[in-house]
């Protein structure tokens, strides 16, 4: 590996749309040096991506890229031919993608990938690249890397999809790597490994350039920070400094909106008062030994949920926290009537909602329908759960229909769901696939609440959002809590989103409810060592 | 906090997404298919003279003045031969897609909706109907139903039938298991409405570019059926039919198949052009 920088002047990108020009990116300076690392931070949109994909010749068609300097060591890179950029590309540059499903040939084993970018370089015969691309993927902590190099990318764990992509952009050991996204979507303990490993690679000497809109690992790993905003550095300098004392009133609202630094507010005290007045808290929903188990390929099986109880009280909200495949999920489709459990019953204000396989009275979905009005669901993909052909009027309009709501009288119900959400009323005429997905989510959010319910189901509500959408909408749901006394069965990864919207947190692991507790007991003091363990990592 | 609310908010919600102007191709396409439609409702306006009645002593005249695009064998109008042929062919199109719907729409439905046992089964027959081609389907229907443009219109229509079957089957299926099917469930309709109201318009929006290019399609299928002459029998002014009576005569006397296959030609492929605007206007909107 050569020690040369990578040197960024004045650098601007505008795309070209027939005779108009959008200026994407403007005057962003900075230099990746051999063992330091530059995070670029800001929400989608921002110019971040494409910055980056134009240091590397990536920039899309119609881009017109200009600097007044941009070079690696002393070559300029500003006129290269798409040949000259080839050559570049993985052997002094590496570029790790954001999405690692996608960005693995799904056809093609881990192992042949790392070959073929070895190969494209002309770098060693047949039998060295094989030992090289087992040596790499070593290196990044890929355990038994002679059977994972033979997997396909789809056998393969979110998290050992990245290191093997990680693996593929260092096979040439370039002096620079870029990461654009690189923890995206992983689990945090996951992430932790990632942040760890990225770390090595910096110890050893390549320069880092990190994508992010994920404070949080940037303060771990970058050296300097450029903020951007809408194309332009609105806040640029070393990480403690920028971080600790922010200046440009952007770069406050992105630390703000880190899930997390604020826990929940406390109720006011009046309520409490009433409540203890009327009579204890009342039980919205109580679920009982949750049992399920799926059954696998060739007659093996999977204990998704084990013996999981809880129960939420009106207007107070349980988050759920656990890592992909720890049940989380399922125990929310159980509870929507979606999925019959093995074991286990829920009672749902009361009445029977839920029933196991086995013996014991059985509930069918036409019990449940006459209270379906009563429990909504917030998913992480609002768009998928709307009908297309339809506005977001009409979409309202038939969740007032489901709750029995006179035609005459909608217009003015769905005007006051979209006011509750924060919605301009001039949305119900669009159609959901041309609004923002912040705006979805309200959308979604209204027509859960369309039939005044008594618990909604959030299923990771905001881990499609960027922080700060991700912040508003977490304020909202506080809010309409507030006002509205719903409870919330809350899933999510997220440890800070799930301390700032939760009253009590389960913790799920492997199907288990491993603890249990009011959140701020939990978080300052976990029991469990799986606790502990996901604490430490997202810390 | 008062929301001003304007009553026209709702009435427009229905309206139709703003369309621009269709691009060239399409608009030619269109402005083809409607002088077609015209065509085939008042042939005698466009044609010039009885498209059977013969006159010998005028056979073979090369395209001129007096007759645009000749005369055949039998010294009849081609002109006019083309111009009512329309009407046949559209009838043809428009007829074998219907039945080829009638066929397809409750047999991929049924599938789709009838729970696991109709699944596995209709799954199967489509696979088994799909795997006869086309044309075999079609002549074995025509074969055994005899000439005429009515077996013509049915044989078309069966033979295509299993194509669209496994479409209409493989769309139900996913809208079945969409995201929005599911939202609709938990708001607690009942499976009925969620049926009417929303899987079936969902499995049939991508019908309207399916049967627009089904009809160029299903015309082709049933020139050929003419062609090989199991439709229409001459001197029916059929196209299919037209290029078959025409075939002895190609090396002399080109006009006879070159017109009413260039017709065949530009009406699949107008039809095509306008399904593809339709569904290019339609995805705009939703994908």
């Amino acid at each position: 590996m050569s020690k040369a920088s990578l040197i960024v002047d004045n650098l601007s990108v505008d795309f070209a749309a027939g005779s108009a020009r959008k200026s994407v990116v403007r005057h962003v300076s900075f230099r990746v040096e051999p063992g330091r690392a530059v995070a670029l931070v800001g929400e989608s949109g921002s110019g971040k991506s494409v910055t980056a994909r134009s240091l590397v010749g990536l920039a899309g068609a119609g881009a017109i890229v200009s600097a007044t300097r941009l070079s690696y060591g002393d070559r300029d890179l500003r006129a290269l031919s798409q040949r000259q950029w080839r050559e570049i590309r993985g052997r002094d540059i590496g570029f790790v993608l954001q999405d690692a499903l996608v960005s693995l040939d799904p056809l093609r084993t881990i192992g042949a990938e790392i070959e073929e970018a070895l190969a494209a370089h002309g770098w060693g015969d047949r039998a060295s690249r094989r030992r090289r691309a087992q040596d790499l993927l070593r290196s990044v902590g890929i355990p038994d890397p002679d059977i994972r190099a033979l997997q396909r990318s789809d056998e393969l764990s979110g998290g050992l999809r990245q290191r093997a992509l990680i693996a593929t952009a260092l096979a040439l050991d370039p002096a620079i790597v870029i990461a654009d996204e690189p923890t995206t979507a992983l689990d945090s303990t996951v992430q932790a490994q990632i942040v760890a490993l990225l770390s090595a690679i910096k110890e050893k000497g390549h320069g880092l350039l990190i994508i992010s809109h994920d404070l949080h690992l940037v303060s771990k790993l970058a050296d300097e920070v450029v903020v951007m905003h809408h194309g332009d550095v609105v806040e640029q300098g070393p990480v403690s400094d920028v971080l600790a004392k922010p200046r440009h009133a952007y770069t406050r609202a992105l630390l703000d909106a880190m899930p997390g630094r604020h826990p929940r507010r406390r109720r006011p005290i009046a309520r409490d008062r009433e409540e203890q007045a009327s009579s204890l808290p009342e039980t919205v929903l109580d679920v009982r030994d949750l049992t399920k188990t799926f059954d696998g390929p060739a007659g093996s099986a999977r204990l998704a949920v084990d013996k999981v109880s809880f129960s939420i009280q009106r207007g107070r909200t349980l988050g759920i926290v656990g890592e992909s495949g720890s049940g989380k999920t399922t125990v929310a489709r159980i509870a929507l009537g979606l999925v019959t459990p093995d074991e286990g019953e829920i009672a749902f204000a009361g009445r029977p909602w839920v029933a196991s396989t086995g013996r014991g009275p059985r509930v069918s979905e036409a019990d449940r329908r006459p209270y379906r009005r009563d429990l909504s669901v917030i998913y992480q993909d609002p768009l998928s759960s709307f009908d297309p052909r339809w506005t977001v009027g009409q979409i309202l309009s038939d969740a007032l229909q489901a709750a029995g709501l006179a035609r005459k009288d909608q217009a003015r119900r769905i005007a006051d769901l979209l006011a509750k959400v924060r919605l301009p009323i001039e949305i119900a005429d669009r159609w959901p696939l041309n609004l923002s997905g912040g705006q979805r989510q309200r959308v979604a959010i209204a027509r859960a609440l369309a039939a005044n319910p008594k618990v909604v189901i959030c299923d990771e509500p905001v881990s499609a959002l960027d922080v700060s959408v991700q912040a508003q909408v977490l304020d909202l749901l506080a809010d309409l809590q507030e006002e509205l006394g719903i409870a919330y069965l809350f899933i999510s990864h997220d440890l800070g989103v799930i301390r700032q919207i939760s009253d009590d947190v389960l913790v799920m692991q492997s199907g288990r409810a491993v603890e249990q507790g009011a959140t701020e007991q939990v978080f300052s003091a976990p029991a469990h060592p799986f606790t502990k363990a996901l604490l430490q990592a997202a810390s | 906090m008062t929301i001003p609310l304007s009553t026209s908010t709702f009435a427009q919600s229905r309206r139709l997404p703003k369309v621009s102007l269709p691009p060239v191709g399409a608009s030619l396409a269109m402005l083809f298919l409607i002088v077609l439609i015209a065509a085939s409702i008042w042939p005698d306006l466009f044609a010039t003279s009885n498209p059977l009645k013969i006159a010998p002593r005028l056979a073979f005249r090369p395209p001129g003045l007096g007759h645009p695009f000749g005369t055949d064998q039998s010294g009849r109008d081609i002109y006019s031969r083309v111009i009512y042929g329309a009407g046949q062919s559209l009838l043809l199109g428009v007829g074998a897609v219907a039945v080829s719907m009638a066929l397809a729409i409750p047999l991929g439905l049924i599938g789709g909706l009838g729970g696991r046992l109709a699944e596995r089964f209709i799954g199967w027959v489509l696979d088994v109907l799909f795997s006869f081609p086309t044309l075999i389907l079609a002549l074995l229907f025509a074969a055994h139903l005899g000439g005429g443009i009515g077996p013509l219109i049915v044989a078309t229509g069966v033979g295509n039938a299993p194509g669209y079957g496994r479409m209409i089957f493989g769309q139900t299926l996913s809208v079945r298991r969409a995201g929005y099917i599911e939202a609709a469930r938990m708001l607690g309709h009942s499976p009925l409405r969620i049926i009417w109201r929303q899987i079936l318009p969902n499995v049939m929006r991508p019908l309207i570019v399916m049967v627009t290019m089904g009809i160029g399609q299903a015309i082709v299928w049933s020139s050929a059926l003419s062609f090989l002459g199991l439709g229409a029998q001459p001197p029916a002014a059929e196209w299919g039919t037209m290029l078959a009576m025409g075939r002895d005569f190609v090396s002399r006397a080109w006009w006879l198949t070159v017109f009413p296959g260039l017709f065949i030609v530009l009406t699949t492929l107008s039809t095509t052009v306008v399904g593809r605007y339709l569904q290019r206007c339609l995805e705009g909107r939703t994908s």
